[in-house]
Formats: C-alpha cells, sequence, structure tokens
C-alpha cells in the first residue's frame, strides 16, 4: 500500500521512539548449562518487537530475565534509563513492565473481573484498615478501578464472563483475560510469551487485532515471543531471532528472512 | 420462583459490588439479623446460649480467622489452638494487670497479642509451603502451650488454670459465671457480626485479591507487583488477630475457666481446621457453616440417641464420635469444595426453579 492510500485509509504513520529497554550482554547460566549468552538488544518506545527462535532456543529465559524471574550472571538491563545488573518482579511491575506467560498464569479461584482487577493492585494505595471498612475513600477507589477494568473487558469483549471464575473458561478465554489482566496495569512495555498458542486461526486473528489495538491505541510498547511465522512477519516491527542461547538475527522481519543464519536455525544444516 | 434476580437491574458499580447484591438475600440477612438481635435473647435460656449458641459464635470467629489465612491466602496453618491462647491469656494478663479497662477494649488488645504471634510464626511461610509450612505452624501449637504452662508469669503465678473477674459491658455483667445467657450471646453475637462484615469487606476489596493471587499462583502475583512476604504476613496477622479474639471470648465469656493445656490443645487446631474444610475454604459463609455443622451435629446426634433412643450417654458419645466421621467423609465425597459451594449449586438451581429450560 503505498503512503497516501494508507493515509486515505485512515491508518496513521507509527513514530518509533528512543530506546525503552536495552539490554546489554546477558548471560545466564544454569549450573553448567548456558541459557543466554552475550545478548544484547534493545526495544524502542511503541514498537512491536518479536523474539524468535526454536524451542530451548532462551526466548522465555530472556524474558524472564527482563521481568525478573531470573538473575544474569552477567551483563545489564536499562529501562528508562536506570542501569541494573538484575531485575526484581516488583520493581519490573511498578516500573511498568507487565507480562503474559506461556501456559496461562491466572489466578484460577477468581472471576474474570477479580483477575484483572487485581492487575489494578499497585495503583490502589489504601490500605487494609480503610478496605475493612469499605467506605470512604477506599470505597471510592475500588470503584474508580472498577470502571477501569471495565473499559478493558470492554476493550477485548469479554463483558458476558465478567463473574465467572477464569478456571472454567476455555483456553483461548483465558489468554484473553491474561492480557486484561496485564493491560490493566498500564504497562509501557508488554511481554507477551506465545500469545497465541493454541490457538485455531480465529482465535488468532482476534488476539493479533487487540495486540494491535493495544499497541496503537494505547500507544504501548510490545515485545512477544511467538511460533506462528506468518503472524510475526505481519504484526511486528521488528525481530530478534535466538538459537541455543546466542543472538543470530536483529533486524526488520524481511531482512531476518533473508538471513542465511536464520534459515539454517530453523530448517537445520549439517555441522562439518 | 421466589429466588431470581430477573428484573434487578444494577445501574452502578457500588451496587453491583454490595456484599448482598440480590434483594432476596438482603431481606434474608435483614430478618436473620433481627431475629438473632432481637428476639433470640427473649427465649435464650443457660442450655442454649452455653451449650449451642455461645460455642457456635466463638468458633465461628475462629474459622473466619484460619479460613483467612488456609482459605484466601492458601498457607496451611495448624497452630489455631496455640492463638487462640495467646488471646485467652493475653485478655487474662490485661485484665487482671488494668482492671478499669474495658471489657471490649480487653479483648482486642488481645486480639492484637494475637497478630504479633501470628506474624511471628508466619514469618517461615515466605520460604516453605504446604505441608511443610503445616508442620512449623504445629510447632508454634505444641510450643505456645507449653509456654503458657511452663512460665508462671502468664497465669499470675498461681494453678495454672485462669479465671475471668466479672466485667461488665454497658452495665451488663458479661463474664464470669454470675453474667447472664442472653448478655453473654449478645456480646458474642456482636463480635461475630462486626468481625465478619469486616473480614467480607476485606476479602473482596484489594487485600483479599492480593492473599487470592498468592494462593492461586504465587509467580504471576509477583508479577503483577505483589510483595509475597508482606502479603502472606498480612494474612497471618488478620488470622491471628480474629482467632486471638476468638480465644479470648472463649476464656471471657463462654467457659470462664481456662487450662491451656486443656481447652486450646491440638484438637481445637483440628477442629477448626476441619470446620473451614467441611463448610468451604475461601467462604466467609462457609467458615458459619462449618463452624455450625461442627458445633450443632454432635449435640444433635446426642439429643436424638439420648434423648429418643434413651441410649446410656457413654454409648452414644462413642456412635456420635464415628458418626461425625462418616459424616465428615460423607459431604467432602458429595461435595468437595464445602457447604458453601453446596448452596452456591443450590443457589444456581432456585434460580430455574421451578421451571428450568
Amino acid at each position: 500500500m503505498n503512503e497516501p492510500a494508507a493515509q486515505a485509509a485512515g491508518s496513521h504513520d507509527k513514530v518509533i521512539g528512543d530506546v525503552m529497554l536495552d539490554v546489554n550482554a546477558i548471560t545466564l547460566r544454569f549450573g553448567g548449562v548456558v541459557a543466554l549468552n552475550n545478548i544484547s538488544f534493545n526495544v524502542r518506545k511503541h514498537e512491536i518487537l518479536a523474539i524468535i527462535g526454536p524451542n530451548g532456543a532462551g526466548k522465555t529465559s530472556m524474558l524472564n530475565v527482563i521481568n525478573g524471574f531470573y538473575h544474569p550472571q552477567e551483563g545489564e538491563i536499562t529501562f528508562k534509563g536506570n542501569v541494573r545488573s538484575q531485575m526484581r518482579p516488583h520493581i519490573a511491575a511498578s516500573q511498568g513492565i507487565a507480562r503474559t506467560f506461556q501456559n496461562v498464569a491466572l489466578f484460577k479461584g477468581m472471576s474474570t473481573l477479580d483477575n484483572i482487577m487485581s492487575g489494578r493492585l499497585m495503583k490502589m494505595k489504601r490500605n487494609f484498615l480503610w478496605q475493612a471498612l469499605h467506605f470512604g475513600p477506599a470505597r471510592k477507589e475500588e470503584l474508580e478501578h472498577r470502571a477501569f477494568v471495565e473499559k478493558i473487558i470492554d476493550f477485548l469483549e469479554i463483558q458476558s464472563i465478567r463473574k465467572t471464575p477464569v478456571g472454567r473458561l476455555p483456553y483461548g478465554l483465558q489468554k484473553r483475560v491474561e492480557l486484561g489482566r496485564a493491560l490493566a496495569m498500564e504497562p509501557e512495555l508488554l511481554l507477551l510469551d506465545e500469545p497465541m498458542a493454541g490457538m485455531n486461526t480465529e482465535e488468532k486473528e482476534d488476539m493479533c487485532r487487540f495486540i494491535l489495538d493495544v499497541n496503537d491505541e494505547f500507544g504501548t510498547t510490545i515485545c512477544l515471543i511467538e511460533h506462528d511465522m506468518g503472524v510475526v512477519m505481519d504484526i511486528s516491527d521488528r525481530v530478534v531471532v535466538l538459537d541455543y542461547g546466542r543472538k543470530i538475527g536483529d533486524g526488520t522481519p524481511n531482512e531476518v528472512r533473508n538471513n542465511q543464519e536464520v534459515i539454517d536455525a530453523y530448517l537445520g544444516v549439517s555441522h562439518d | 420462583m421466589f429466588y431470581r434476580e430477573s428484573g434487578q437491574f444494577k445501574s452502578s458499580y457500588a451496587k453491583d459490588q454490595a456484599i448482598f447484591p440480590i434483594r432476596q438475600d438482603q431481606i434474608a440477612i435483614v430478618l436473620i439479623l433481627a431475629v438473632a438481635f432481637l428476639v433470640v435473647p427473649w427465649f435464650v435460656n443457660d442450655y442454649w446460649s452455653k451449650s449451642v449458641l455461645q460455642p457456635f459464635l466463638v468458633f465461628s470467629i475462629a474459622a473466619i480467622g484460619l479460613n483467612i489465612l488456609v482459605g484466601y491466602c492458601g498457607q496451611i496453618s495448624l497452630g489455631t489452638g496455640g492463638f487462640m491462647a495467646v488471646g485467652a491469656y493475653a485478655s487474662y494478663k490485661i485484665m487482671t494487670s488494668f482492671p478499669d479497662m474495658p471489657i471490649v477494649l480487653v479483648i482486642i488488645l488481645s486480639g492484637f497479642c494475637a497478630a504479633g504471634v501470628g506474624i511471628l510464626f508466619g514469618l517461615p511461610s515466605l520460604r516453605i509451603k504446604g505441608f511443610y509450612l503445616a508442620v512449623a505452624t504445629l510447632a508454634s501449637q505444641f510450643f505456645l502451650i507449653w509456654m503458657f504452662n511452663k512460665v508462671p508469669w502468664f497465669h499470675n503465678y498461681t494453678m495454672s488454670q485462669i479465671t475471668v473477674p466479672p466485667r461488665e459491658f454497658l452495665g451488663v455483667t458479661v463474664t464470669s459465671s454470675s453474667a447472664g445467657p442472653a448478655a453473654q450471646y449478645l456480646f458474642c453475637l456482636g463480635f461475630v457480626v462486626v468481625g465478619a462484615w469486616l473480614a467480607k469487606n476485606l476479602v473482596r476489596g484489594r487485600t483479599g485479591r492480593s492473599w487470592m493471587a498468592i494462593r492461586d499462583m504465587d509467580i504471576a502475583a509477583e508479577l503483577i507487583g505483589i510483595r509475597p512476604l508482606q502479603t502472606k504476613l498480612l494474612a497471618f496477622a488478620i488470622s491471628s488477630f480474629y482467632i486471638g479474639i476468638s480465644g479470648a471470648l472463649i476464656f471471657c465469656v463462654y467457659l470462664g475457666t481456662v487450662e491451656a493445656s486443656e481447652a486450646f490443645d491440638i484438637n481445637q487446631s483440628f477442629l477448626v481446621l476441619f470446620m473451614i474444610i467441611i463448610g468451604g475454604l475461601g467462604s466467609i459463609l462457609g467458615s458459619f457453616l462449618g463452624a455450625g455443622f461442627m458445633i450443632l451435629m454432635p449435640i444433635v446426634l446426642k439429643n436424638i440417641m439420648v434423648g429418643s433412643f434413651g441410649m446410656a450417654a457413654v454409648t452414644a458419645k462413642h456412635i456420635e464420635i464415628s458418626l461425625m466421621g462418616v459424616l465428615i467423609v460423607f459431604f467432602l465425597i458429595v461435595e468437595p469444595h464445602g457447604f458453601a459451594r453446596l448452596w452456591q449449586i443450590l443457589k444456581e438451581k432456585l434460580r430455574l426453579w421451578p421451571f428450568p429450560y
């Protein structure tokens, strides 16, 4: 699509900003296994960055390092100008990094509404004594956040399952609720670990639409892991390729598609 | 036919988030409270007050407390008896040290003492989970009871038994044997109603959600910014606060005279744990249903066997214990999530009854 046509269709040019997250020379070892070997890449404001790679390449480990579950032995992480040798989950959360998991990590005993409300925990300030009274400021705060959460519920089109315990929901909807919980944190950087795993085409299309809308409407920077190459090539601005803990590619989808090393990693090559 | 919400529209989030959003429930709770506060005190006699209502009420508070910890926050505790003893002995020490202090304040302060001890014994919960935590809390049970028996300061250097001095609330004696059955019943009821209301508010708000998040998926909980240690310790503190208040009420109102190793032994820990398992983990209503079942069922069974069949009391006691075991197993097989879940299913059925589609 040429440019005037794109503008006529109402889509506006995406402005990709400065570097938001800079991962510098990260090395992560588990005993003798080197999960991540001297990995550096960055995520720029407002872009959709995909991390791809064969199984066991270290993609999920990379996300775990970014939000502080794993502590790398070497390297440093710069997020919004703060340099750290390792993150902590609650610091990552308070700085605006939200995350979904490969195998859905929802709170199974709680309803959809409560799950998404729990994403607002960091924003709610009243202590437990106020809440016990459920009166005045605490009540007001609860209702304000409820109104915000309802917007997310509308956005994700899950109004009908608002009060359903998430344990009873089908997988595709659980993934959507998990995205909702991450969105409720109003993150600046959203890490999505295989948001479309195990979905049929229709559900994948829905999920892509939500991801693009989040990126477009809320201006959220997104870093996602995905195995469906069609999806990756379609929605991402940049792709980072990992293989056996090493970075073997970094660039636009087209550059990566034509990178010989990436092709070798995916198709296999004889080592002789 | 009568229990349904069709036609009851909520036009604000406040109404939707009410504890009892359905009108029929609102009417029911008002009726129950009216009967409990206005009707029962006129008819209650010594037997009903001492043997039925008071144990039900005080154990309901303990069950709410333990449910906060086990049902909502997912931390197993077998130290309930020990924390009850902390509440009881704290109230005794406070009453004897400050004779002029109002009894309500004494009981609330005892709750705070238990909360402090609860935080202390909750510290291991950051590192250990599940059965291992159960064993750690079991240690607190044995240690606390041993301490109250062996350290004479706690029972004011007398025999290990402690007896409550008479105290008045609003001009009416509520503690010691000179108190009337209605006054004692109302005193406990007041604590139960306020306690249950505060607990319900806590568990449906931010605090409750962070507890349940820790219970259901602690990794994801950390990710949304929940600090596990603070959250777990808060659950231990509030749970022990309730259990401490229950212990103080057991000592001051229900029993009047206690000995730590008898009134608050390991059996009480299990009794309260059974209450919440049978009543429903993670449900305030379940705490009441469980306490009701575990307290009232033995009395009903005994009355049927001794009163109707004329059995010897000793034989009846043995049969009662085995029957209770059978009933517990039966109800757990029928509904592993407890009476609260049964009630929920019943409500869902009632919505369609008598015209299911």
